[in-house]
């Protein structure tokens, strides 16, 4: 079996007749039993990706393989190696939890009888066992999430993407679904998970890939990235564009972290953020700027793009 | 690690139709439970032809004098006619909504039969509408239908409807997977529907239109459909071959021969 699970080679996509690019050359590769984090801001081209290495979608160009396969001309063997959950819970809401396992567990050919030992060992698993037999209307979002989680699983995937699997989920939902994952792992199977959050690629991730408008912008294990963006993030805020500036120039004579104006706000990366904020503020006070506000914060995804484009998402 | 990909691996062509058979099976076991879940879609959709036997039975019916049968024999092979045919409009309904929920995107994933996501939904849509005709027998023998001919060419008739229904719901497959939501695709079949309805012999002889409309109406599928079920439940008009069952027959096979390769092409296509 080949060492890269994933390898994707310069694979480009465009839609609405070419109008829209979705991704731009993008390559990477993941191997075998590590978890690839996809980690970037709405529309920025994730789910083109994971569309693509599920088969669902067909690339435009460039060439991509799942286990040493080729995707255009072995996609039916590569589906019975994948599972997928989606960004959407993609179950049927009128069948109870119980009827979707066993309807999926039969789309992917098992056997009537393994398919519901199956699917009630994946509802056991999940913590669903309880609610097996109701419609999924009836379903809470997470519990909608787990039952996804689990339909993805029936076929024992060696490779599992997960689209957003925690995007709008409750803090404690999310943690029960990061458990599951940790544990999948840890049984060798290996994942691609596309993220909003910086916090959740960093906790699940072995490496993490960053990409927007289509192309990856950076590519590393989270501690490089964190090297890069840094542990925490202060937040200095003046009472204008100018004093900012001021306060930016008299601060880089003496410290040498990467320091970003947006507005009235002044961003420094810093790997130990209080020590560094003391200093800041001794500065800020000798030139007697005008001090409006203070936070330190873990960077967010936010901050990393800021910190990798020089630009804030909506831009 | 190897072994288990090359036990993942094998097939052959046998397996291929096997599975499409297998998946079909449980595509269609799946949409048949969702129906069941909505008893109230169930209820009113059934409500809805019967509303219509009980409008042209008593307020249009009187009005509307054909010579040589009574207006109730008449009727009821039209609302046959009308109800498989609206009813064909929920398997465009059916699948948009799936697009809409992302259903149809898991089973893309999957290693199952792609035809088998619209076969699937074609067929319980067939077992829907034979649950449907058979209420609707029900209701025409209450307002006072009466076969004129044989229980055998009664079934004949209802086998051309379902026969019908079933291929022109791969019409409405296209519909359902062009349209961008299920109320989309609601919208965009009933411009279909409506003319070759009503532009049809299912309520009025085509002989009271004008020329420009009987031309169209008198050799429209519809038209053919209505006029082979009348001939075989009623036997009206008494003087005619039953040629237009074959007629029908030829059309219906048509239909499936040319919209069941697009639909498919268009599931490719839809992502």
């Amino acid at each position: 079996m080949s060492e890269q699970a994933i390898e994707v080679t310069d694979i480009s996509k465009t839609f609405a007749k070419g109008k829209v690019k979705a991704l731009d050359e993008v390559s990477f590769t993941v191997e075998t039993g590590t978890v690839l984090g996809l980690l970037g801001p709405n529309g920025a081209g994730k789910t083109t990706i994971v569309r693509i290495l599920t088969t669902i979608l067909k690339q435009d160009s460039g060439t991509a393989k799942i286990f040493g396969l080729d995707l255009s001309s072995q996609s039916h063997v590569i589906k019975r190696l994948i599972g997928l959950a989606g960004q959407y819970a993609a179950v049927d809401e009128n069948l109870t939890g119980f009827e979707n396992l066993v309807m999926i567990s039969r789309l992917t050919h098992l056997k009537k009888s393994v398919a519901k030992t199956r699917s009630l060992e994946l509802l056991e698993q999940f913590d669903l066992t309880s609610a097996k037999d109701r419609p999924l209307k009836t379903y809470s979002g997470g519990m909608r999430r787990r039952l996804d989680l689990a339909a993805s699983l029936v076929n024992n995937p060696n490779l599992l993407f997960l689209d957003e699997p925690t995007t709008g989920l409750d803090p404690q939902s999310r943690l029960m679904l990061w458990d599951s994952i940790q544990q999948l792992v840890k049984d060798g199977t290996t994942v691609l998970l596309t993220t909003q959050y910086l916090e959740e690629a960093d906790r699940l991730a072995d490496q993490i890939i960053v990409i927007d408008h289509g192309k990856v912008i950076a590519n590393g294990t989270p501690s490089d990235l964190k090297a890069q963006f840094g542990t925490s993030i202060i937040s200095v805020e003046l009472q204008d564009n100018n004093s900012a500036e001021l306060a930016k120039a008299k601060i880089q004579d003496s410290i040498s972290n990467k320091l970003i104006v947006d507005r009235n706000v002044l961003r420094i990366i810093s790997n130990d953020g209080p020590k560094l904020a003391l200093d800041v503020l001794r500065i800020i006070d000798a030139n007697s700027i005008n001090l409006a506000g203070l936070n330190i914060s873990e960077p967010s995804l936010d901050d990393v793009f800021l910190t990798l484009t020089g630009k804030t998402i909506e831009e | 690690m190897t072994t288990i990909i090359e036990q993942k691996t094998q097939s052959n062509i046998m397996k291929s139709v096997k599975w499409l058979a297998a998946d079909t099976l449980t595509i269609t076991k799946r949409n048949l439970i969702s129906y069941t879940r909505i008893p109230q879609a169930l209820f009113f959709s059934t409500l809805q032809p019967v509303m219509f036997v009980l409008l042209f039975r008593y307020v249009f019916g009187s009005a509307i004098p054909i010579k040589g049968v009574q207006y109730v024999n008449y009727l009821i092979p039209g609302i046959f006619v009308q109800t498989v045919l609206f009813g064909s409009v929920s398997t465009g309904i059916g699948l948009a909504e799936d697009l809409q929920k992302g259903i149809i995107e898991r089973f893309k994933a999957l290693p199952m039969s792609k035809m088998a996501v619209l076969m699937g939904r074609t067929i319980a849509d067939l077992v829907r509408n034979i649950l449907v005709v058979i209420i609707i027998s029900g209701v025409g023998f209450a307002v006072g239908f009466r076969i004129q001919t044989s229980v055998v060419s009664f079934v004949a008739a209802l086998l051309l409807l379902l026969l019908f229904s079933f291929a022109i719901s791969w019409g409405f497959t296209i519909v359902g997977l062009t349209a961008p939501n299920s109320e989309t695709a609601q919208v965009m079949s009933f411009p279909l529907i409506f003319p070759l309805t009503f532009a049809s012999s299912a309520f009025v002889p085509v002989a009271t239109m004008p020329t420009w409309l009987r031309e169209f109406a008198t050799y429209q599928p519809v038209s053919v459909l209505v006029d082979a079920s009348r001939k075989l439940m009623v036997n009206f008009p008494a003087n005619v071959s039953n040629w237009s069952s074959v007629e029908s027959i030829f059309w219906s096979l048509g239909a499936v021969v040319v919209l069941l390769p697009l639909a498919v092409y268009k599931f490719s296509k839809t992502a």
